[in-house]
C-alpha cells in the first residue's frame, strides 16, 4: 500500500521480498529463508505493487505530459512563428541539458533515501578545475577528464562521509556545497576563467550540431538513456531502491547499504563533472558562479517528477519531464518578454501544485 | 569648443592609463610599469603637488566579494594606488556579500579610527547607517559607485554614470542604424540585475537616447550578472527574435556567456554593444566580431577614490580645480570604445 519503510510490520513483510530481489545478484544466505525459489517473481510483484502505488506514478507522468502539452500550446499561441520552429526546440533541450545531467544523479540519490545539496558547487568546482592554466595546457581530453574526475571524487568524499562517517545527507552535502564553491573561488581567484581558443574542442560540443541537434543535447540524453537502464534494468537500480525504501531490511537482505550508498553519492558527483563539461561548452568558461541554485532546481525537478523526498521509489523519466518543464517555462517566459521575477512565482506556484496532485494520486487508490 | 573639449578629453585618458597601469603593475610582480608611467601621471594633474607626500594617513576599505571581474578590478585598483603613496597605510576588510557582514567589517574600521573610509556598499541603501555612523564619528567617507541616499553618511561620491551609459549605447546603436538605413529596428536589451536602480538607470538611459533616434526597445530581459546566465538569457532570446538589427547586453562579464549563446545559434545579421569595458569585450571588438562596440563603466574608479579619500584625509584639495578642498560629487563619463579607439583603451581593459 505505502512504503515498506514505514511500519515495522511492512518492513518484516518487506524484508524477504527485498531479500529475493537481491538474489539474483548473488544474495543467498538470507534468500533461503523464505518461500518459492523462483526471485525475480516476487520482486516482480513487489515492482507490480510498486506499479500500484506507481499507477497514479503513471497518471503523474501523464499529468506532467500534459503540462508540458499544455506550455506547448501555450507556446503556440502566443508565439507562432517562434516557439514551434526546431531551432527554439533544440534550443530548450541543450538549455535543459546541464540542469537535466544533475536531475539524472539528484534522482538516484533521492531514490536511495538520501539528498545531495552540492551539485550546483561541485559543477562549479568541477569546471574551474578543468579550465585551470595547467589542465588547459594539456588540451581538451585532459580537461574533460579532470571534470569528470573532480565531480567523482568530490561525490566519493561525499558519500564517504554519509556511508561511513554516518554523517546525515542533508549536513554532509551542505558542508560539501559550501566547501566546494570555496574551494572553486580560491582556485579561480573568483575570476571567470575562459576556455582558451586551442581549446575549442570544447566549445564545438555546443556550437558543432548534428542533424540540427547540438552535441550537448545527445550527452544529456546518453546520460538520461544510461541512468534509466542503470537504474531500472540492472541489479545496481534494484538495490538503489531496496536501499531507500528500507535500509534495515536491504541490510538483512544482504545488500552493502553502505557501499550503495556511497556509489550512489560518487554518481551524482559524475552528473556533476558531466554538467561541468556542458557548462564549459555552452558558456566557453569555468566559474565559481556556475550552478548557483541547481541543488535547489534539481531537487524541485526530482520531486515534481514524482520521486518522494523519503526514498524508495521514483523514477527517471518524471525527473527529466520535471526539468523540461521548468526549462520550457524560462522559455515560454522570455519568449513572451516577461520578465524573470514572476517565472520564480510560476515554478514555485508549479512545483505546490504537482505535490498537491501526487498526494490526491496517492491516496485515491487506497 | 570642439578644441576645447579634445585635451580635457586627453587628460582625463591620461589619468585613467596611469590608473590602469597601477592595475597592471598589481597583476605583474615588479613594479616596472608604474615607473614608466609617473611622468604621465604628473602630466594628468597638471600642476598640483598632491603626489608628493603628506601626512600619514590610514585609509579603510570594504567592498563586496569580487566574485565578478568588474568588482575584482574594484579591489585590485584600490590596492594599487594605496602601494603608490608612502604616506597610506591601506586597510582592506575582508570581502563579502553579505550586508550584515559588510556592516560589521565597517564597524570594525571606526572603530580602528582609520582617516578616512572608501567604501563601494553591496547595497547603498542598508549600509546607509553605518556610513553615518563613520562620518558622525569624523571619519570622512568617500561613497563608491553605489550611492547611499543620505548626503549626511558621504563626504564625497565617486562612481560611473549608469544613465550615462545607456545613453551612449543607446546613441551608438541608433547612429548605427540610422547609417544602415533601418526603418523599424529590433533592438533586443540583456540586461544586469534588474532589482537593482543601476540597472533600471542604464535602461532608462539607453531607452531615452534611442527616442532622439526614434527607435525603442523591442525586447529586454534580465540576467544576473553571470556568464551561466547571460548565456542562458541570450539563447532564448534569440530564439524569440528571429532577426535582430541590435542587441545591447549590460556587461562585459555576462557578455561572454552572450556571445557564446550568439555563436551556438549562430547569429550574424545584428551587431552588438557591451557594458564596463572588459579586456575580453575589447579583444572582441577589436577582431572584429558581432561584439562592435562597448561603453565604459570603468573599475579605475576605485583607483581614483582612493586618491580622493587621500585628499581628504590630507585636506587637500584638487589640481586643475578653483576649490580648496575636494569637490562632493564625481561622476565618470561613460565612454564608447569601438573598433577605432580600441588600442588605446585596452591597457585599461579588466580581466574577467
Amino acid at each position: 500500500m505505502t512504503e515498506a519503510g514505514i511500519g515495522p510490520g511492512k518492513g518484516v513483510d518487506d524484508g524477504p521480498s527485498g531479500t529475493r530481489a537481491d538474489a539474483p545478484g548473488g544474495g543467498t544466505e538470507a534468500g533461503n529463508g523464505s518461500g518459492p525459489g523462483r526471485g525475480r517473481l516476487p520482486w516482480g510483484r513487489r515492482n507490480g505493487a510498486n506499479g500500484a502505488t506507481g499507477g497514479p506514478g503513471e497518471i503523474r507522468h501523464l499529468g506532467l505530459v500534459a503540462a508540458l502539452v499544455l506550455l506547448a500550446l501555450v507556446g503556440v499561441v502566443t508565439q507562432p512563428d517562434n516557439f514551434a520552429t526546431s531551432g527554439n526546440l533544440v534550443g530548450i533541450l541543450a538549455l535543459a541539458a546541464t540542469i537535466g545531467v544533475i536531475t539524472v544523479g539528484m534522482t538516484f540519490v533521492i531514490i536511495g533515501g538520501g539528498i545531495d545539496l552540492s551539485v550546483g558547487a561541485l559543477m562549479a568546482l568541477a569546471s574551474v578545475w578543468a579550465t585551470t592554466l595547467a589542465t588547459q595546457s594539456y588540451g581538451p581530453v585532459v580537461m574533460v577528464v579532470c571534470a569528470i574526475l573532480v565531480g567523482t571524487g568530490a561525490g566519493l568524499v561525499n558519500g564517504m562521509l554519509i556511508a561511513y562517517g554516518r554523517l546525515v545527507p542533508f549536513i554532509a552535502t551542505l558542508a560539501m556545497l559550501v566547501a566546494a564553491r570555496g574551494l572553486a573561488q580560491r582556485m579561480s581567484d573568483r575570476k571567470t576563467q575562459l576556455v582558451r581558443p586551442e581549446n575549442d574542442a570544447i566549445e564545438a560540443l555546443s556550437t558543432t550540431k548534428v542533424l540540427g541537434v547540438p552535441l550537448v543535447v545527445f550527452i544529456f540524453a546518453a546520460v538520461a538513456a544510461a541512468g534509466w537502464v542503470l537504474l531500472n534494468r540492472t541489479t545496481f537500480g534494484r538495490r538503489t531502491f531496496a536501499v531507500g525504501g528500507n535500509p534495515e531490511a536491504a541490510r538483512l537482505a544482504g545488500i552493502n547499504v553502505r557501499r550503495q550508498t556511497l556509489a550512489l553519492y560518487a554518481l551524482s558527483g559524475l552528473c556533476c563533472g558531466i554538467a561541468a563539461i556542458i557548462i564549459m561548452a555552452r558558456t566557453t568558461t569555468g566559474s565559481s558562479t556556475h550552478g548557483d541554485l541547481y541543488e535547489l532546481d534539481a531537487i524541485a525537478a526530482v520531486i515534481i517528477g514524482g520521486t518522494l523526498l523519503t526514498g524508495g521509489r521514483g523514477t527517471l523519466v518524471g525527473s527529466i519531464l520535471g526539468v523540461l518543464v521548468f526549462t520550457l517555462i524560462t522559455n515560454l517566459f522570455i519568449l513572451n518578454g516577461l520578465q524573470t521575477s514572476d517565472q520564480l512565482i510560476a515554478k514555485g506556484v508549479i512545483i505546490v501544485i504537482a505535490v498537491l496532485l501526487q498526494r490526491r494520486g496517492l491516496r485515491s487508490p487506497t | 569648443m570642439h578644441e576645447n573639449s579634445r585635451p580635457s578629453r586627453r587628460n582625463m585618458l591620461f589619468g585613467g592609463a596611469v590608473v590602469a597601469a597601477g592595475g597592471l603593475a598589481a597583476a605583474c610582480t615588479g613594479n616596472e610599469p608604474e615607473e614608466t608611467a609617473a611622468p604621465a601621471a604628473q602630466a594628468g594633474n597638471a600642476g598640483g603637488d598632491n603626489d608628493k607626500p603628506g601626512q600619514k594617513v590610514t585609509i579603510g576599505f570594504s567592498a563586496p566579494a569580487a566574485d565578478h571581474g568588474w568588482i575584482a578590478a574594484i579591489t585590485k585598483n584600490a590596492e594599487a594606488q594605496a602601494k603608490r603613496y608612502s604616506d597610506v597605510t591601506f586597510k582592506p576588510v575582508e570581502p563579502t556579500n553579505d550586508i550584515n557582514q559588510q556592516i560589521s567589517a565597517v564597524e570594525s574600521l571606526i572603530s580602528a579610527k582609520v582617516n578616512a573610509l572608501v567604501l563601494l556598499p553591496n547595497d547603498g541603501e542598508q549600509l546607509n547607517q553605518v556610513a553615518r555612523k563613520a562620518m558622525d564619528a569624523g571619519i570622512p567617507v568617500v561613497n563608491l559607485d553605489r550611492v547611499f541616499p543620505d548626503k549626511l553618511s558621504y563626504r564625497t561620491w565617486i562612481g560611473g554614470d549608469n544613465y550615462g551609459m545607456g545613453v551612449a549605447a543607446g546613441h551608438y546603436v541608433g547612429k548605427r542604424l540610422k547609417e544602415k538605413g533601418v526603418a523599424n529596428p529590433v533592438i533586443v536589451e540583456i540586461q544586469g540585475i534588474a532589482t537593482l536602480p543601476l540597472t533600471q538607470e542604464r535602461s532608462k538611459g539607453f531607452a531615452d537616447a534611442l527616442k532622439t533616434f526614434g527607435f525603442s526597445v523591442t525586447a529586454k530581459q534580465d540576467a544576473k550578472f553571470t556568464v551561466e546566465t547571460g548565456n542562458q538569457v541570450a539563447s532564448n532570446l534569440l530564439q524569440a527574435h528571429k532577426k535582430i538589427d541590435a542587441l545591447w547586453n549590460h556587461d562585459d562579464d555576462q557578455g561572454v556567456g552572450v556571445l557564446a549563446a550568439v555563436k551556438q545559434a549562430g547569429r550574424k545579421e545584428f551587431f552588438m554593444v557591451g557594458g564596463a569595458g572588459s579586456a575580453n569585450a575589447m579583444r572582441e571588438i577589436k577582431s572584429g566580431g558581432v561584439l562592435e562596440a562597448t561603453v565604459t563603466y570603468s573599475p579605475t574608479m576605485a583607483g581614483s577614490a582612493l586618491r580622493v579619500a587621500r585628499l581628504i584625509a590630507q585636506g587637500k584639495g584638487m589640481g586643475d580645480l578653483m576649490e580648496q578642498q575636494v569637490p562632493q560629487s564625481i561622476t565618470l563619463a561613460s565612454e564608447t570604445i569601438t573598433r577605432q579607439n580600441v588600442d588605446r583603451y585596452l591597457p585599461l581593459g579588466f580581466e574577467s
